[in-house]
């Protein structure tokens, strides 16, 4: 297993997440506390062993394919921070030319 | 101090739900009257318990006129956690990032089947933050206390559900168990909680967190309660594929068939040092008085318990990455205030949105998948899962159902889970594995231990059943309540 230490800000710029100088700095050896106990499945054999995704014994199931009613716009809408024309209304996303 | 709460109603006309039944067939009590009396419970009491995020009295007033007594559930009232999605209320996780700005759009399928069976939901109850926490002091809205002891935690995540029922202001609940989110503040709080099978209940409407060991369940003051809202939120959901397509046997007709003939495992694994003496004492009464009432009690093993907490530890927070990105400030919940361009509204949105705690999670689960480490971590812990469910499947050849404590202590005092969350996430050690597995497991409460200062905090006993082992399950925590 790699050495415990996670690079919190650029993880965190991964999960688009913006942390402070001293949330950073909490978390860094908060997580590497973590990521020590982690370590002790090194210690399992595990090879030959199949994955866990869940532990349902269905796998893929299929329901029938027959129309029905959605939730209404509206009601889905009003969740959304800011709206115009039954549209969720964003910052600009392309740059200017 | 609180006066003991459980099961003292002597103040208050609500009791189980088989004698609120009666009450209504007799006509000597209404729903409307339980609603009400709640309601100035609620007033009394939760100011200092705080399990209570809100709740609605004119509406479920309406709803208990128009309630069907003769439904399983007529007329019942039902608090929620609030990571469950109830038409037109809010849902705020307990998280900064939903609270005030978003309204259910749907009634999650537990909700339905709630409705269906004639319960009334009513109140949103406190949680750790996304359900992420063994204390409810993640909650970012407010800090649900013990009814036994106002300066202990009720635990969590579920803990305004259990402290509520605890406390007298809610006749049952719904909690939701990712790794003994129900069982653990159950335990806390001195009520019975039940983690149905992985698959059980519909997760359908439930805010996820990991989503192959979340499930919803049922809280109560009896095993009964816990049996009747089990029947009536368990089944396949055409909503949720992970649902199980499998018969719901009627539960209450074998709850009272007693432990006469059944073999029930003691795990050695869960009997170790690092358990409080008097945790561990009422456990092995518990077990003794299985043991009387004719149940053959077998040591067995779960040899890969040891690695559970650091299994969980990586699972859960991946899969909670995963699911908690779609709080980007985009389609609902907070959005960052006069973003520069796009990046900027999803970073600082979630950066203002979220607490500590699910930050820590969503960086853990994000670094275990990422290029480079995704084998490492969470290829290896998903195969370490199989060992552990396999443990299981091998202890259940040869018992019906498994004791062992719910955690290692008591409630502890407030005010010490920030500082070092790898402790506070070894003290689920108990809990995790069944969420692992896909069992299902119940917290019932068996008696109370005097603990770091305090004279008399509640102790659960968990008992473990097979993957759709409800039936068993419930009839062997009836023998041991």
């Amino acid at each position: 297993m790699p050495q415990p230490h996670i690079d919190v800000r650029y993880v965190a710029n991964l999960a688009r997440l913006a942390l402070s100088e001293e949330e950073v700095a909490v978390f860094q050896g908060q997580l590497d506390a973590i990521l020590g106990h982690v370590e002790t499945l090194s210690q399992v054999d595990v090879s030959g062993i199949e994955p866990t995704a869940h532990p349902s014994p269905v796998f893929g199931p299929m329901r029938d394919d027959e129309p029905h009613t959605s939730l209404p716009a509206s009601g889905l809408l009003q969740n959304a921070p800011d709206q115009a024309q039954d549209q969720v209304r964003v910052p600009k996303v392309v740059a200017d030319a | 101090m609180h006066d003991p709460i459980h099961p003292d109603f002597s103040t208050y006309p609500a009791m189980t739900i088989s004698e609120l039944r009666q009450r209504f067939s007799e006509g000597t009590l209404t729903p409307a009257a339980v609603l009400q009396q709640l309601a100035g419970r609620i007033s009394e009491r939760d100011t200092r318990t705080g399990a209570y995020l809100s709740y609605q009295l004119d509406t479920a007033l309406a709803e208990a006129e128009r309630a069907d007594l003769s439904l399983p559930l007529g007329g019942i009232p039902i608090a929620i956690k609030d990571n469950i999605n109830t038409f037109g209320l809010p849902c705020s996780c307990g998280s900064k990032i939903l609270a005030g700005n978003y309204r259910a759009p749907y009634d999650a399928t537990v909700i339905r089947k709630l409705r269906a069976a004639g319960a009334i939901p009513f109140g949103r109850m406190n949680m750790d933050e996304f359900a992420m926490g063994s204390s409810t002091e993640n909650s970012a809205l407010q800090t649900t206390r013990n009814p036994h002891d106002p300066e202990r935690i009720a635990g969590g995540s579920s803990g305004g559900s259990c402290a509520a029922v605890a406390d007298g202001t809610a006749v049952v609940a719904l909690g939701s168990d990712t790794g003994g989110s129900i069982r653990q503040p159950a335990s806390h709080c001195g009520v019975t909680g039940l983690k149905p099978s992985y698959g059980r209940v519909s997760r359908f409407g439930l805010v996820a967190y990991a989503s192959s060991l979340d499930q919803i369940g049922p809280v109560g003051t009896c095993v009964e309660d816990v049996a009747r809202v089990l029947q009536a939120i368990a089944g396949h959901d055409p909503n949720d594929s992970t649902s199980l397509n499998a018969p719901v046997p009627d539960y209450l007709t074998t709850v009272n068939d007693g432990v006469k003939g059944l073999r029930l495992g003691l795990p050695k694994e869960y009997f170790g040092d690092g358990i409080d003496p008097g945790v561990r004492r009422l456990v092995e009464a518990a077990v003794a008085k299985l043991a009387a009432q004719g149940a053959e009690i077998v040591e067995i093993s779960l040899p890969h318990t040891e690695f559970a907490v650091a299994t969980y530890y990586v699972l859960a927070p991946a899969e909670a990455s995963s699911n908690l990105s779609r709080f980007d400030g985009i389609r609902y919940g907070h959005r960052a205030a006069a973003p520069a361009d796009i990046p900027d509204l999803y970073q600082r949105s979630r950066e203002e949105g979220f607490g500590p705690e699910v930050k820590r999670r969503i960086i853990l689960g994000t670094y275990v998948l990422s290029s480079g480490y995704y084998e490492a971590y969470y290829g290896r812990a998903q195969k370490v899962r199989t060992l552990i469910r396999r443990d299981f499947e091998q202890a259940f050849a040869g018992v019906d159902a498994i004791l062992s404590p719910v955690a290692p202590t008591p409630a502890r005092k407030l005010g010490g889970s920030s500082v070092d969350p790898l402790q506070e996430y070894l003290s689920d050690i108990f809990t995790l594995a069944p969420n692992l597995a896909g069992c299902c497991a119940i917290s019932v409460p068996c008696g109370t231990t005097a603990f770091d200062g305090a004279a008399a905090l509640p102790v659960g006993l968990q008992i473990i059943g097979p993957h759709l082992g409800e039936a068993m399950l419930l009839r062997v925590a009836k023998a041991a309540e």
